[in-house]
């Protein structure tokens, strides 16, 4: 097997872009589970106020949501770019 | 096996712990509680169970050692089998305690808590069930027609992508029956709703296993061409990794959010179809990381 210089960088974008990714997703993933369950415990105490409720769940998952994006750029990055 | 073993020990010490306290508060219904704690603890036992089987095939089974790649479908297959325990013992042990403390404060209720217990810890076993799956398919294909480069990296990712990912579908599952058990146990006129939105939230909280079992299963299916260069052995294991460590924390976390529906349900069944939904909106949310994660992973396997 010829291993050279640039096949070793691409086979560690690689393995970084996996690890990037799939490590980036772990905490994005418990966190908006936490939102959500708050958002629901608050809806069942005050069901009037369910859109706000909602739209307010919404905005903080999205907030918690940008690691995991980011981290899809720097997959993405690893993947494409270098 | 030893990894299988930790999941099993954390979920039974969690069981007992909370057994042992409900006894301690209502030592009338204290037969009743032993019994619900001892079946809590053979389900969460089972996930280990699966464990040992694969740990003994792999001891005692003569293996042909054609290829590099037989050698480390075998070694995928325990990697797939232990880690995949983890998730499944633990979650079992939540709703066990659960309701063991509901029978406590309950103890007319036994019998209802206890189906709901089972039905709830049945689901939280499906997550090992797929690692079994993909651990017999690893020990039982023949691989010798693969080659080497990049086959065995793909049978390593294959085990990885469905042993990590169950650790997280596994935990989630069982936070929902927990909170399940717990509404029932507070509320009991509330169980047909309750039990109803905890096996939808449990359903949704599997996907991430799933996404894990379809690329385990793309993995060691596809057939990739001999290659000389490392570059792309790295990247199916870079999948195999990506799925199944990305799928942990959107199972969890799917979890949390539907135990928080089914908490807030038990509490206000009046208004459940607008919990529901928001409870649908959140989980769809945390699902998106997973998404992201199997996207990535399908990249590299199939691009790359």
């Amino acid at each position: 097997m010829a291993i050279e210089g640039a096949d070793v960088i691409r086979a560690a974008a690689f393995i970084g872009a996996g690890i990037a990714m799939g490590f980036g997703a772990i905490g994005p993933g418990i966190g908006e589970g936490l939102v959500a369950a708050r958002a629901c415990e608050a809806i069942g105490k005050n069901p009037q106020e369910a859109g706000l409720l909602t739209r307010t769940m919404l905005v903080g998952q999205a907030v918690a949501e940008s690691t995991g994006i980011y981290s899809l750029v720097i997959a993405l990055l690893l993947l494409f770019v270098v | 096996m030893g990894v299988g073993a930790i999941g099993a020990a954390i979920g039974e010490g969690y069981t007992a712990a909370e057994a042992n306290l409900a006894i301690s508060r209502n030592t009338k219904s204290a037969g009743d509680i032993f019994k619900s704690m001892l079946i809590g603890q053979a389900i969460a036992e089972s996930a280990s169970i699966f464990a040992l089987v694969i740990a003994m095939i792999l001891l005692f089974t003569k293996f042909s050692a054609t290829s590099y790649v037989t050698v480390c479908a075998i070694f995928a297959a325990g990697l797939s089998m232990g880690f995949g325990a983890i998730g499944s013992g633990i979650g079992a042990g939540f709703p066990a305690g659960a309701a063991c403390t509901g029978m406590s404060r309950q103890p007319a209720l036994s019998g209802k808590l206890t189906t709901n217990m089972l039905i709830g810890s049945a689901v939280c076993q499906t997550p090992s069930i797929f690692a079994l799956v993909v651990s017999f398919i690893l020990i039982f294909t023949d691989f010798s027609g693969y080659p080497v480069s990049p086959g065995c990296a793909a049978v390593l990712g294959a085990g990885l992508a469905i042993g990590l990912g169950a650790i997280g579908s596994g935990i989630g599952g069982g936070v929902v029956a927990e909170s399940s058990c717990n509404g029932i146990a507070r509320q009991p006129l509330t169980i047909t709703p309750v039990t109803n939105v905890m096996l939808l939230g449990q359903a949704i909280a599997q996907t991430p296993a799933i996404l894990g079992l379809l690329i385990s299963f793309i993995l060691i299916y596809k057939g990739f061409p001999a290659t000389d260069s490392i570059a792309p052995s790295m990247a199916l294991l870079g999948a195999g990794i990506c799925m199944g460590v990305g799928a942990i924390g959107p199972g969890i976390g799917e979890g949390i959010a539907s135990s928080g529906g089914v908490k807030a349900i038990a509490r206000n069944q009046e208004v459940v179809g607008v919990i529901t939904r928001s409870m649908l909106v959140g989980m769809a949310v945390a699902e998106s990381t997973a998404i992201y994660s199997m996207v990535i992973a399908l990249v590299m396997i199939f691009v790359a």
